[in-house]
């Protein structure tokens, strides 16, 4: 039987693979030891591991946006046509030049970050140029990803991580029980470990049985997911698994290249095994030094012999299996036994005890040979190949998430899983893992590496102790230890050894940092699923949408809602167009679809006190078929938002605010409502969606309305009821462009007919419809104020320039925490307008500062300019601002290198008696 | 993520349910200004159990006063107030 070869490149060099093969596998196979350099000193560094905790091996996969940086050559599938490229390399792998900072490493100590960043601000603009090009990893892909990501909820009686031996007992179990099973592992293969250690299991051999297991799994109805991780465990037993329908990088056969689950779970049982440690010796980083249980894999599972001359580093019995099989490969094997007992002197090997490595030897063609201390005198040993065999770390990660603790497992050396809060129960090597003993570090601390990924040495560690760093969350931070994509798998340990001997204390007393979600990284992609695009985020239309996208306006996305920005004739740039419409309303009229505005109907018998409550202005006054401005008060006594309210009957009133707050003022209502005033009769409902709602602006619209409804047109802030297009409306002169003008609410359902209709009337006099540009010119210049920029939530009405609106008799919402002592202090920030000396725009969002480089007073929170006259004028919060009327200041922005000289004044640039609201 | 056991519709994904803040927090109306700054600036913000106030504000609308240990998570009990509360 012929195996059909899979093509394959890794930089460029074309290669083959064995089917099943990993790419470490296949680079092993084609005598490539050098797979990629370092993060931080650029050193040479091969494979380490034959699973997801590798540190080392990462590669980037595939091409264009599909491409996907830091991809564990150890946890990827060759496949047809895959592109694997190395990282952090310039030009090449083989001849680095950032490699020449393995000479300078004693410029980038631990801590070399926190130093800088604690220096002058100009050394560290000067650092970041080269550190950013010298470290890092693969970079991102900057074209948008071609494949689509699924979600999918599932819900389960039991979830069983990890498919070897324990999990598919308990799996099939399960089944047998009859209870609803998922069963998910991250290998392409069921029981991986039986593949690299063969085995006889209920009297049957083990890769049969485990076939047997999985098919009763599947035929009890249970679900089984291969290249499948279960990546969090959180409250109440939800867990989310990132499954791989293809390879990282691969083009998806079917419609998506991921699947993103949320499940929930009855039981979920981790069997998800153990990690084996590194030793920590120098150069152990080298390409050539592996894990014990790697290199078996490698040659039972994977036909591929990493090395002729092995020699295996062991603290417990694992070696000697990774001995046995190399032996059965042909290779030559030394085994240095830590232990004092000669617990491998039958096995025909060549074995020394008390022995353990000090420093590899090599560069980045593999290690040439070993310098060990065997039982006290330091020997050579010539070998291309490093076996380390330092005991296991049992995998917690989802244990610890799910809030379990930990206890100490002194035979193995180990942290196992201990008390859970829920229903998560670890069974098999997870729980149990083999015994081993603990090996200090040795050889030269400067080359000996705890955290590959991160390139923390010993001599790192050793130096942030030194420096005061003896917590393992402080040190964990100071030093980046295990803070890199493999959340330090195979880290953790080693240094919480040496922190331990530093301090003199037993080893779980060092404590752990915590383990985060995900356990291995995950594609961004997965996590957004289908909400990508125009389904990021919900768009809300108001009723009038299609009539606005019928002029092609430019559109503006006010929160979810997409609102005509401005409507452009011809070749009008956004600006050109946004001032014609603002002339337009100055000069003749103007309508303007406000239907997203937030409004509520109040009524019952007790509206006016609950809205008296709401209100920080005076409502009790209004008589039936008036309106006034209004403005809410959080509890500590701030400016939150601002509309108007409108008594149309005894009992009724209509409360509008902003469109920005409206969801958050439905809350605080009914808030307010249920906590603060349960005893008043009054219902509150949000009628947002119900009214559409049209402003007509300008001083000819007094006429437009009596034309529409054949009546004459109500006075300012008077509300009547009328006939616009057969529709009954709700008439309310209000202005907010300082123009005569009317809001006309009504049923959404008649949206169409009432706008063409006003449309029509407001043409006649040589007027057009307006968005929300020519809105904001028009009502900065007038000086009215948006919740957002102006009503910021940080300023009071009296700083606001709105107290003298506020209740005298009191009794609002807020009003107790007006007296707070800070709110007399008279050099907190004031609304003020400004305008420009010398011509400029001012820039929207610039800070106010007596001159370039003097310290911000204040921001500009709208700019805008004199509609008619010209001359560029803005809104903005100074401090003291309302004293400070006639003095000169600079608006000042650095990141658009703008400044422009302006005057402090009053913000009401245009009519400020308000003579154009009336008739 | 956690699960919330509505009183009205049951068992909930937390993702449904808005915090809106601890029940010490609330300012009754027409307190002295020294009782509203407290309630608002110095609250116990307590290591432990409190009582905290939550919306079902993705079901159906309900305010919810939660019994809740802030360190394990674990929820005591949950009430439904309010008008809008069955009985």
């Amino acid at each position: 039987m012929t195996e059909s070869l899979i093509n394959f490149t890794f930089d460029g060099r074309a290669l083959t693979a064995k089917p099943g093969q990993t790419l470490a596998a296949a680079l092993l196979a084609n005598g490539i030891k050098l797979v990629g350099r370092s993060f931080k000193y650029h050193r040479p560094r091969g494979i380490l591991s034959a699973g997801v905790e590798e540190p080392n091996a990462l590669v980037t996969v595939g091409e264009g946006g599909r491409s996907e940086p830091n991809t564990r050559a150890t946890d990827l599938f060759v496949y047809e046509g895959l592109v694997a490229s190395s990282q952090n390399r310039w030009p090449s792998l083989q001849s680095d030049v950032g490699s020449a900072l393995q000479l300078v490493s004693k410029a980038l100590p631990a801590g070399f970050y926190y130093k800088t960043f604690f220096g002058p601000p100009k050394l560290w603009l000067f650092y970041e140029q080269f550190i950013r090009r010298a470290a890092g990893l693969g970079p991102a892909p900057t074209e948008i990803d071609p494949d689509r990501f699924a979600t999918r909820a599932a819900f389960c009686d039991v979830l069983v991580v990890g498919s070897g031996p324990a999990g598919l007992i308990e799996a099939r179990d399960a089944v047998r029980a009859g209870k609803s099973v998922i069963l998910v592992e991250q290998d392409a293969e069921l029981a991986p470990s039986l593949l690299r250690d063969p085995q006889q299991i209920e009297g049957q051999n083990g890769r049969e049985w485990a076939a047997e297991a999985a098919a009763e799994v599947r035929a009890g109805g249970g679900r089984i997911l291969t290249r499948t991780s279960a990546s969090g465990l959180w409250d109440d037993n939800f867990i989310c698994l990132s499954e791989k329908l293809v390879e990282p990088g691969q083009v998806p056969a079917g419609e998506f290249t991921q699947r993103y689950w949320h499940v929930r779970a009855g039981e979920v049982v981790l069997a998800t095994g153990a990690i084996e440690r590194p030793l920590t010796f120098a150069n152990n980083d080298l390409p050539g030094v592996m894990l014990s249980q790697a290199v078996r894999t490698y040659v039972n599972r994977f036909s591929v012999v990493p090395g002729k001359r092995v020699v295996i580093a062991t603290t417990g019995d694992d070696g000697y299996l990774t001995a046995e099989a190399l032996r059965q490969a042909g290779a030559e094997v030394v085994v240095l036994d830590s232990r004092a007992e000669p617990a491998g002197q039958d096995s025909g090997f060549e074995v020394h005890n008390r022995a353990s490595p000090l420093k590899a030897k090599g560069g980045k063609r593999g290690v040439t040979g070993l310098v060990a201390n065997v039982d006290g005198s330091e020997r050579n040993f010539a070998c291309d190949l490093i076996a380390m065999a330092g005991g296991f770390t049992p995998v917690v990660h989802l244990h610890m998430q799910a809030g379990g603790k930990l206890d100490w497992d002194e035979a193995a050396q180990a942290f196992v899983p201990g008390a859970t809060r829920q229903n998560v129960r670890t069974v098999g090597l997870a729980a149990q893992p083999q015994p081993a003993e603990t090996l200090g570090a040795a050889g030269n601390p400067k080359a000996a590496f705890v955290d590959f990924q991160n390139d923390v040495t010993v001599a790192d560690l050793d130096l942030a102790w030194r420096e005061g760093y003896r917590s393992v969350e402080h040190l964990k931070r100071y030093t980046t230890l295990g803070m890199a994509t493999d959340q330090g798998k195979t880290s953790n340990m080693a240094a919480l050894d040496r922190i331990a001997r530093r301090e003199g204390i037993k080893l779980p007393e060092a404590g752990l940092t915590t383990f985060r979600p995900p356990y291995t990284p995950v594609s961004m992609g997965a996590l957004a699923g289908m909400a990508t695009g125009a389904q990021a985020q919900p768009t809300r239309r108001p009723a009038l949408h299609d009539l606005h996208a019928a002029k092609n306006p430019i559109w503006f996305n006010a929160g979810y809602w997409k609102r005509p920005r401005t409507y452009p004739i011809g070749s009008e740039t956004l600006a050109q167009a946004g001032l014609r419409e603002a002339r337009a309303v100055r000069s003749a009229a103007g309508l303007c679809d406000v239907s997203t505005l937030a409004k509520f109907e109040v009524q019952g018998p007790d509206a006016v006190q609950f809205l008296e409550r709401v209100c920080a202005t005076t409502v009790g006054k209004l008589a039936v078929g008036r309106g006034r401005y209004t403005f809410m008060l959080r509890e500590d006594g701030l400016v939150f938002d601002d509309g108007t309210v409108w008594r149309l009957e005894d009992n009724r009133y209509l409360l509008t605010s902003s469109t920005g707050g409206a969801s958050r003022m439905a809350t605080w209502l009914s808030y307010v409502r249920s906590h603060l005033c349960a005893d008043l009769r009054v219902s509150v409902v949000c009628v947002q969606e119900h009214y559409a709602a049209i402003a007509v602006a300008g001083p000819k619209t007094s006429a437009i309305i009596a034309a529409l409804t054949g009546a004459e047109a109500p006075r300012h802030m008077s509300v009547v009821e009328a006939h616009i297009a057969g529709a009954p409306v709700l008439l309310m002169a209000a202005s907010f462009s300082g123009e005569r003008a009317f809001e006309v609410h009504f049923d959404a359902s008649h949206a169409a007919a009432v706008w063409q209709a006003i449309e029509a009337e407001v043409r006649v006099v040589g007027g057009a419809p307006y968005g929300i540009e020519a809105m904001e010119l028009l009502r900065i210049e007038k000086g009215h104020l948006v919740v957002g920029p102006d009503i910021d939530g940080r300023l009071t009405a009296e700083e606001l320039g709105l107290g003298k609106m506020l209740n005298k008799a009191g009794g609002y919402i807020g009003e107790a925490c007006l007296q707070r002592p800070d709110f007399a202090d008279q050099m907190r920030k004031q609304l003020i307008g400004i305008e420009a000396l010398d011509g400029g725009a001012i820039p929207e969002g610039s800070m106010l500062v007596r001159f370039i480089g003097g310290a911000a007073e204040g921001h500009v929170t709208g700019s805008g300019l004199r509609v008619i006259e010209g001359g560029s004028i803005a809104l903005a919060h100074l401090k003291g601002g309302q004293a400070r009327h006639g003095e000169e200041l600079f608006a000042h922005s650095p990141t658009r290198k703008q400044s422009v000289k302006v005057r402090a004044t009053s913000p009401h640039f245009y009519d400020p008696s308000g003579e154009r609201y009336r008739d | 993520m956690k699960q919330i056991a509505c009183p009205h519709c049951g068992n909930r994904a937390q993702a449904e349910f808005v915090y809106e803040r601890s029940a010490d927090s609330v300012v009754p109306l027409d307190v002295a200004p020294a009782v509203a700054v407290a309630a608002l600036f110095a609250r116990a913000n307590l290591r432990g159990v409190e009582e905290e106030l939550w919306r079902h504000t993705h079901g159906c609308g309900a305010w919810l006063l939660i019994r809740r240990d802030r360190v394990s998570h674990e929820i005591e009990w949950i009430r439904p107030i309010g008008p809008e509360a069955l009985p």
